[in-house]
């Protein structure tokens, strides 16, 4: 990544300094390319999530941009109607965004998330995924991989398969999606910049590896964000006009010889460590047929 | 002038919503509230009214939706019953909080289970914790008329709470009256334009309902307590300059009739205070000296107003069609409450519940009970006492 340009942050006008994020918290990092894109210009609603506290504590607030605090299961539908809103005062140069982790989205976020989709409202749904609930404490999602442990499977560890909502946002046929991560800033800026100039529902999903709740240390967030690409367990694609769109991060993995091996991901992470042989073998089943799919929906 | 349409209650609701200029409407369809949904999508689909109508995928999101609208400024109206409305409760919350004027309408029926979808007030009264101002209508003409005037306590800066209107479910919302609609130049002017506490929408940095410690959550509470009791002069107000526009007018947070001469008192809200009045009008007749008094907004409880009718009252008779199990009929407690607080020696008062689950209690029901309650009383009963008839004589 050393050869690209800084992203045009302005950090000190929108993200502002000291905010309450655990250290290596990941969503700082991705507000902070959100902001390069609209600056000021965004009204970002939030349900329940890590992001609710990290925004501190009132009258201080550490975003210099708009934040609609939001019940749980509700992001995509408050945003269906602030977005409605703006479009019937004639307000174009504002960004809507829900902002909701895994468990707002995946799962008691799921009927709002879809039916906001289908009725194609204006605004862009940024699932932000550290694979658990990590603000209630870590406990399992559904979009929790097998084999990790949460503190609601803390001795076998979770027993299923995450649940791909990209792939369930793609056969809502909105006319955009894509997976981001935030070991790729700047593709994730660039997929944002795409988003911003294609009207109707858009939605991202963006791994965020958390320190807290996949046991790792804090200086690793970036390159446990990377492994995940490089072993082919995340894969960076965009979906618009019909067709699945592989990421140039991405690209090389199609091949799996390519890929490093799915264990360099796991050995980092404490949450895998009680996995077993079979739990891996499952996984490494799960992403081949997330890979399979891909090959099948590429233009 | 206005136009005179025959309407059903539920028509009523959706050409107020209309009259009002609600921008954004989000709803989820449930019997017996659907007929609104589809009579605002038929107005919006013909040209008749310019709105957004987002046909949500649930009632906790038609809540939310009108929330993110109305918070980005937009005036918005949603409806709904029952267990759309147990679903969308804790949006009824959230929009309260944070100051949301907005205004809803409940088509009351029971809650289940068993599925039963005729109606009682057991849905309606369940928001008496929420800090929305809480309305009832009689018949057609009032439920359009109060949803209009809801729009405008909402908005009220003294007040900025959302409003709530409550009909019976079929025996208003499916059952059709003359109802006239004020001219809609002379509304613009009476409402006039959105009001709001803030608005969101990009023109500046704002957060609403970030992380609060307890002192400032606290604040929160405080400002809907004073809201309700100012919001009890601006009910009154509204009322009175609505009578200007159309000619109607109900007498604010209560509505008394046959109160100037009436040694005893029966007490209801909603549908069935017109089966009251007939019972009441027959006992008239027969020379007992009682007058209705119908609560026409239970929040913020019209506790003044009460007050000031049923002061030396000789007995007070409380109809409730909905009851809090362990305890008592809903509009009776907080009535002895009320009365209490301003003079604690109270005459007999007797609580009957009934009408649970759609249950029928005809004006001849109300006359055989109102009647045995008089007699009682004159008999030398003094107590305070609280019942539940149903339906097959049982006294619960």
């Amino acid at each position: 990544m050393s050869g690209k340009p800084p992203l045009p942050y302005g950090m000190r006008n929108v993200v502002l300094p000291g905010d309450a994020a655990c250290q290596g918290c990941p969503i700082p990092l991705a507000w902070k390319t959100m902001s390069a894109v609209f600056g000021e210009k965004m009204i970002l609603v939030i349900p329940a999530c890590c992001s609710s506290v990290i925004l501190g504590i009132y009258p201080n607030h550490s975003i210099r941009a708009s934040v609609i605090h939001v019940a749980f299961a509700s992001a995509a539908a408050v945003a269906s109607g602030v977005a409605e809103a703006l479009k019937r005062r004639g307000i174009r140069d504002t960004q809507v965004i829900a902002w909701a982790g895994d468990g707002g989205t995946a799962d008691i976020g799921m009927a709002s998330l879809s039916g906001a989709a289908e009725r194609n409202h204006d605004f862009i749904y940024i699932m932000y995924d550290n694979e658990a609930y990590m603000n209630t404490g870590i406990q399992r999602s559904s979009s929790t991989p097998r084999g990790a442990l949460t503190t609601t499977t803390p001795i076998l560890g979770k027993s299923e398969n995450k649940k791909d909502v990209a792939r369930i946002m793609v056969a809502h046929n909105i006319p955009y999606v894509a997976t981001a991560s935030v070991g790729y800033l700047h593709d994730f800026y660039a997929k944002l910049q795409r988003a911003k100039n294609i009207r109707g529902f858009r939605f991202i999903q963006l791994h965020a590896p958390c320190p807290i709740g996949w046991r790792f240390e804090p200086r690793y967030t970036v390159k446990i964000a990377q492994l995940a690409v490089e072993t082919g367990a995340w894969i960076l694609y965009e979906y618009y006009d019909g067709k699945i769109h592989l990421s140039g991060a991405s690209k090389p993995y199609l091949d799996p010889s390519k890929r490093k091996p799915l264990e360099e991901y796991i050995k980092l992470q404490g949450r895998f460590r009680n996995v077993k042989l079979e739990d891996i073998e499952e996984l490494k089943k799960y992403i081949e047929r997330n890979w399979d799919w891909i090959r099948r929906n590429m233009d | 002038m206005g136009l005179k349409l025959v309407l059903t209650g539920n028509h009523a609701l959706a050409y107020a919503a209309k009259v009002a200029r609600a921008e954004v409407i989000a709803a989820y369809p449930i019997t017996p509230q659907s007929p609104v949904v589809e009579k605002i999508s038929e107005l919006i689909e013909a040209g008749i009214m310019d709105a957004k109508l987002i046909n949500v995928e649930s009632e906790h999101s038609a809540l939310a939706a009108c929330f993110g609208a109305a918070v980005a400024g937009t005036r918005v109206f949603t409806a709904t019953s029952s267990q759309g409305l147990l679903y969308m409760y804790e949006w009824i919350h959230w929009a309260s909080r944070a100051r949301i004027p907005m205004v809803l309408g409940v088509v009351s029926r029971t809650i289940n289970t068993p599925w039963n979808i005729w109606p009682d007030h057991s849905d309606f009264v369940v928001n008496r914790d929420t800090g929305w101002i809480m309305g009832y209508a009689m018949d057609n003409q009032e439920a359009f008329d109060m949803t209009l005037q809801c729009f405008k306590i909402s908005e009220d800066p003294r007040v900025f709470l959302p409003c709530m209107v409550g009909i019976e479910g079929f025996i208003l919302s499916h059952a059709s009256m003359p109802v006239e609609i004020p001219d809609q130049d002379a509304v613009d002017s009476w409402l006039g334009p959105r009001r709001q506490p803030y608005v969101i929408d990009g023109s500046e940095p704002f957060a609403l309902g970030g992380l609060s410690m307890p002192l400032e959550t606290e604040e929160v509470f405080v400002g809907i307590q004073l809201a309700m009791k100012e919001a009890v002069n601006v009910i009154r107000e509204v009322d009175k300059e609505y009578g200007k526009i159309s000619g109607r007018s109900y007498g604010g947070l209560i509505q008394c009739l046959y109160c100037e001469d009436a040694d005893y008192h029966a007490v209801s809200m909603g549908a069935w205070s017109g089966d009251l009045i007939e019972a009441v009008e027959e006992l008239r007749r027969e020379g007992y000296k009682i007058g209705v008094v119908r609560i026409r907004f239970m929040r913020p409880w019209p506790e003044e107003d009460l007050f000031k009718v049923l002061r030396g009252s000789k007995g007070i008779l409380v109809y409730d069609r909905a009851l809090s199990f362990g305890a008592y009929g809903v509009l009776f407690t907080d009535l002895v409450t009320g009365l209490a607080l301003r003079n604690p020696d109270l005459p007999p008062i007797w609580n009957i519940v009934a009408g649970i689950g759609g249950v029928d209690i005809t004006s001849s029901d109300f006359y055989r009970l109102t009647k045995e309650f008089v007699e009682n009383v004159e008999r030398g009963d003094t107590r305070i006492k609280h019942y539940w008839i149903t339906k097959k004589g049982l006294r619960v």
